[in-house]
């Protein structure tokens, strides 16, 4: 893989994150973080969305009509979803019943338009299905790292598994309490806030001026 | 006919070869590029209407062709995992089926373990007499009797008994902050007390409502009573870690999940008020078996 490759894919997961540096997706990475598990597979079916639709949309960006375009990214778009959804609902249902609407509404996540309007449509599909996987990942490390001080601090547990010795909490005579708000969606755009934070006092080039 | 253009000044000269010099700029035959011939493009060009028109309309078929493909190959197996789940609710409001996880075949394992534990199940009326009809069938969809007016409801009862110990499943189904909720509350033999639940939902929020469906949540139910002395008042879920402590009648709202807790406590309300009927009468056949006078009678 030629280093112009190497910048689609891995791009996106720091310097040209969707989710901090471009600011897309917020909303979905509010409302699936919660927990960790639900969260992780919000992070594949995106993957395997931006993915595949930017690779189809690229294939066919020579033939695509100008005037229809937006309609024919968002059929496109639809069906993976759908697609999607139907193989979660059939081989992961539990999971598939915990993330519920928010598979559906992978459609309106602004990633995938995003990268198929900017990139998939003026570039050569190999390269197109890179930046889309590079960006799904982006996307879903953020989430991943959301939901786990999400759930580790809201909840006490990782992956449904508690991690904070019950003996600490106060009811059982200890010092510990689940902080409440973390499981509320502003705290994941607080959390946003603060990774937005650290990665753009590391990268100085990033700062708005 | 060819066309040759002038590179340098964009003259287009037409014949078989370019000419040596060009007439307006003087650049050489060597400046000058033959003109790719135009083709006739299909259907007028990507962007002329009938392009347009036939684009989407393949399109559109396609699509629809290959969605309709996936789903009719991968129903069978969404309609085995709906059936599956609800015979694994129906199990785990009993305490029963938590060997899922490990068995091997977990379909196999679920149906073995239904088969074995559930041994009744029949179908009430709010008038509370027995009606027939497959309580199972009507069960998988309950959101279409609670549309109907309460009086034509088929409400499904199951019978369970584990290991001697009688106990009745009543499926419960409400409304969320989201979209409905629905869950299966176990009576003990007395008809009154709940010896477990099992709550499930569509799209509460995962972390808030959704820990309805949660272990800690649904752990308080046990033991719970549904009456208040004669009066069947279900179980009120209240704001507030605690503020159930010492009522019997009474559980800890989930915390952020104020409207889904709510919804909990109406579902319980409307659903089991629904089988009030049924139950008094349970109760009341208690009651004269209990009473040693009638016991004497038919002796």
């Amino acid at each position: 893989m030629n280093s112009k490759n190497m910048k689609y894919l891995f791009g996106p997961l720091n310097k040209n994150n969707p989710v901090i540096v471009q600011i897309l997706g917020i909303c979905s990475a509010l409302a699936v973080t919660a927990q960790l598990k639900p969260a992780f597979v919000m992070a594949m079916s995106v993957t395997v969305v931006t993915a595949f639709s930017n690779l189809i949309m690229s294939a066919l960006r020579k033939g695509i009509p100008d005037r229809i375009r937006i309609i024919v990214q968002l059929v496109v778009i639809a069906a993976l979803v759908i697609l999607v959804d139907q193989v979660l609902k059939a081989y992961v249902y539990d999971v598939s019943k915990q993330l519920s609407v928010y598979v559906g509404l992978i459609i309106t996540n602004c990633i995938i338009m995003g990268r198929v309007e900017a990139f998939a449509l003026g570039n050569k599909p190999w390269p197109s299905f890179l930046d889309g996987i590079g960006n799904g990942l982006g996307y879903g490390m953020i989430l991943i790292v959301v939901a786990f001080f999400r759930e580790l601090l809201g909840n006490g547990t990782l992956w449904g598994v508690s991690v904070i010795p019950a003996s600490w909490y106060i009811q059982n005579g200890g010092f510990y309490a689940n902080n409440g708000l973390m499981l509320l969606p502003p705290m994941a755009l607080i959390l946003v806030g603060l990774i937005i934070w650290i990665h753009r006092s590391r990268n100085k080039d990033l700062i708005e001026k | 006919m060819k066309k040759y253009i002038c590179t340098v000044c964009g003259y287009v000269h037409e014949g078989d070869s370019a000419p040596e010099t060009c007439p307006v700029c003087k650049a050489p035959a060597s400046e000058f590029r033959l003109e790719a011939e135009e083709k006739k493009p299909l259907l007028g060009g990507k962007n002329s209407n009938a392009y347009i028109i036939t684009y989407s309309v393949v399109m559109v078929v396609l699509v629809a062709a290959v969605l309709a493909f996936a789903a009719l190959k991968l129903q069978p197996i969404q309609n085995a995992n709906v059936e599956l789940e609800t015979k694994g609710a129906v199990l785990a409001s009993i305490g029963q089926g938590a060997g899922a996880a490990e068995a091997a075949d977990k379909n196999a394992y679920i149906n073995d373990e239904y088969n074995k534990y559930i041994t009744d199940a029949f179908l009430v009326n709010e008038a509370g007499e027995r009606v027939d009809g497959n309580a199972f069938e009507v069960l998988k969809n309950i959101k279409a009797e609670y549309d109907k007016p309460a009086a034509e409801r088929l409400l499904p009862v199951f019978v369970s008994n584990v290991d001697g110990q009688v106990r009745y499943i009543l499926p419960v189904y409400g409304k969320g902050l989201w979209g409905p909720i629905w869950g299966y509350v176990a009576l003990n033999s007395d008809w009154r007390t709940i010896s477990g639940v099992v709550f499930d939902h569509k799209g509460e929020t995962p972390g808030l409502g959704a820990e309805i469906a949660g272990e800690k949540f649904q752990s308080q139910f046990e033991g719970k009573s549904i009456f208040s002395g004669d009066e069947l008042v279900a179980i009120a879920v209240l704001k507030g870690a605690g503020s159930s402590a010492g009522n019997p009648n009474a559980v800890d709202a989930v915390s952020g999940g104020t409207i889904t807790s709510r919804g909990v406590q109406q579902m319980l309300l409307d659903c089991l008020s629904g089988y009030k009927a049924y139950i008094e009468q349970q109760l009341a056949v208690a009651a004269d078996a209990a009473n040693p006078l009638n016991a004497e009678c038919h002796e």
